[in-house]
């Protein structure tokens, strides 16, 4: 008989410790599937961020390193310079890269640094227990603006696809969303094209995931998903914001 | 015997790491050693090594973590505030049993302080600087052929002890020149190597079992045990790096203490005091950590003061008080902020507290 579905290698046979209709699951899975269907999991070097996938490492079925708050980037750059011939990727929360983690990856991305970043922007700081972070929606409430954000207080949030498509070292940018199959399916597709434009050579590659966070939103998995529809898609278009051929 | 050179400190420390095997150097300026990222970005491409200039320390240090994470012999370089930034990865790097070559030119603090030589680091690199329990050997070469042959021997040693090790000198020695043999060159590392010499490492290689590097531990009794595992080795490292550099102490009346640049004018002092027939002599620790406590207990009932010799407020002190163990007097001689005493101004303090103590 033949099998119709088997669990990707790419996944260890530990269960995540993420909390339910959380996204993490689904991101982890797109990433290592895809590496498991390009052959690529014997080759590739991933560095977990600080935050809820610090522990990516125990789902994550490749060599890995955790890497201190928001220097992922950095650890990859190092990691490059010694094995220029394998699949290097970091994997990190809207607040490690977009908050403490702004300079490494702004620089690494300047460098063009061949390795891809996987982007987790659920617009929360889940792990700390759901404070505001650098991508919080204006209006959206979290413990340090429990009135919901405001542009005089906090300022507004900050769109990393956006800012990163203005440098010259990046040479593939998409957002997607991980907010229903028709979505997830254009996610993977884009995790794909990131690893292929890093194989080519090209430069830096970025994939930013708005993502859920059902726990630090106060919202079931399933209203999670429609919020993630109605309110982020608007302010974070998805799409290329960048592709260099 | 390969010839006598003169070089400049800061090329000397450079090129000494490359001839011991580093191929990897992450660096971000600062004076008073800029002197190595410009020597470096040069000379280890030619080696067949890898130059990146870091955003930040922080980027530099993080820089170097991977690295060495995936099999690399890294070296960094920095000074006083520059290695301040660095210390949340050192901190990091003993959690996770990271090798690194770390070569830190102090200069005068607190604060951006200035660009003069300075000890007033100690604390920070011999008491932590980054959270929690760890150690980083640090040595304190006192001219730069020494500084030289702890650098070239620093990669192998960070290696095997799979730790970071720490050459502390200060922008003296960085600046000026010395004429100095350098040794052979080993040969590096490559890629292909790593699965095979260091299986823990990330090297993204088909080798059984894969690798994480990490330091979370966030169930409190896995952590205590790690860091119980971390201390058995720090305590063999305490019994085996241990260095220090014992003059004329037997007969004594006075004895300095001193490392780095002041071990080179509290020398100078010591001759000039012997020559008026007062009998002096030097302890010099080359480990300031693990320090060479036990040093201290050669010392007879002949002396009558353990003065420490230091720039700065009197850091080395706590550890030389420790060595005397109440034995003896201990008293401080200093200058900080950048200032160095003459070798006569040592002579002259030394002198009126004799009197003191006489």
């Amino acid at each position: 008989m033949k099998p119709v579905f088997q669990y990707t290698k790419g996944m260890t046979e530990v269960s995540t410790s993420y909390c339910p209709g959380c996204t993490h699951g689904v991101a982890h899975r797109l990433i290592m599937e895809t590496l498991d269907e390009m052959g690529l999991l014997g080759k590739t070097i991933g560095v977990a961020p600080i935050g809820c996938s610090v522990v990516a490492h125990q789902f994550m079925n490749v060599d890995m390193c955790e890497s201190a708050h928001g220097r992922a980037p950095a650890v990859a750059s190092g990691i490059r310079r010694v094995h220029p011939d394998k699949v290097v990727y970091t994997y990190q929360g809207d607040g490690d890269l977009a908050s403490i983690g702004m300079g490494e990856i702004m620089h690494a991305a300047a460098r063009g640094e061949k390795f891809s970043t996987f982007f987790i922007n659920n617009g929360i700081y889940g792990m700390t227990g759901g404070q505001m972070a650098p991508t919080t929606l204006i209006g959206q409430r979290s413990t340090t603006c429990v009135d919901g954000r405001t542009r005089e207080q906090a300022g507004m949030p900050l769109k990393m696809c956006e800012m990163l498509a203005q440098l010259d070292g990046p040479a593939y940018i998409e957002r997607v969303a991980l907010c229903d199959p028709a979505h997830i399916r254009k996610a993977k597709q884009a995790v794909r094209r990131a690893f292929e434009t890093q194989l080519a050579g090209k430069g830096f590659t970025f994939v930013e995931f708005l993502s859920t966070c059902p726990t630090n939103w106060g919202l079931t998995p399933p209203k999670a998903m429609e919020w993630l529809k109605e309110n982020m898609i608007p302010y974070y278009p998805l799409g290329v914001y960048r592709e260099v051929e | 015997m390969a010839e006598k050179v003169l070089m400049k400190g800061n090329e000397a420390f450079a090129e000494a790491v490359i001839r011991g095997g580093v191929r990897f150097y992450f660096g971000y300026p600062i004076t008073p050693q800029s002197e190595i990222p410009e020597f470096m970005s040069r000379e280890l491409p030619k080696w067949g090594g890898r130059f990146l200039q870091a955003e930040s320390e922080l980027g530099a240090v993080n820089m170097a973590y991977g690295c060495g994470a995936a099999g690399g012999n890294a070296f960094i370089s920095s000074s006083s505030p520059g290695i301040a930034l660095m210390q949340e990865g050192m901190s990091f790097l003993c959690s996770a049993e990271v090798p690194l070559t770390i070569l830190n030119a102090s200069r005068g603090g607190p604060g951006i302080g200035s660009i003069q030589p300075g000890q007033a680091d100690y604390f920070q690199v011999t008491r932590g600087g980054g959270n929690g329990d760890y150690r980083i050997p640090v040595f304190a070469p006192a001219s730069i052929q020494e500084a030289i042959d702890i650098l070239y021997y620093a990669p192998a040693l960070a290696d095997q002890w799979r730790n970071p090790v720490m050459v502390l000198v200060d922008g003296l020695m960085g600046q000026m020149m010395e004429p100095v043999v350098l040794p052979e060159p080993k040969e590096p590392l490559t890629s292909a190597d790593i699965p095979k010499v260091k299986p823990w490492a990330i090297s993204g290689s088909e080798k059984g079992a894969r690798s994480v590097v990490k330091s979370l531990r966030l169930q409190p009794e896995v952590l205590e045990q790690h860091v119980e595992k971390l201390f058995e080795k720090y305590g063999r490292m305490e019994r085996e790096l241990q260095k220090v550099e014992c003059t004329d102490i037997e007969d004594a009346e006075v004895v300095f203490v001193a490392f780095g640049t002041m071990a080179r004018l509290a020398t100078e002092a010591m001759e000039l005091l012997q020559a008026q027939g007062i009998k002096a002599g030097l302890i010099r620790p080359v480990t300031l950590w693990p320090f060479p406590y036990s040093a201290f207990d050669a010392l007879t009932d002949k002396t009558r003061v353990v003065i420490s010799t230091e720039l700065s407020m009197g850091q080395l002190i706590e550890d030389v008080r420790l060595g005397v163990r109440g034995r003896f007097p201990v008293k401080l001689i200093h200058r900080t902020g950048g200032m160095l005493p003459t070798s006569l101004e040592i002579v002259d303090k030394t002198k009126k507290i004799l009197e003191e103590v006489r």
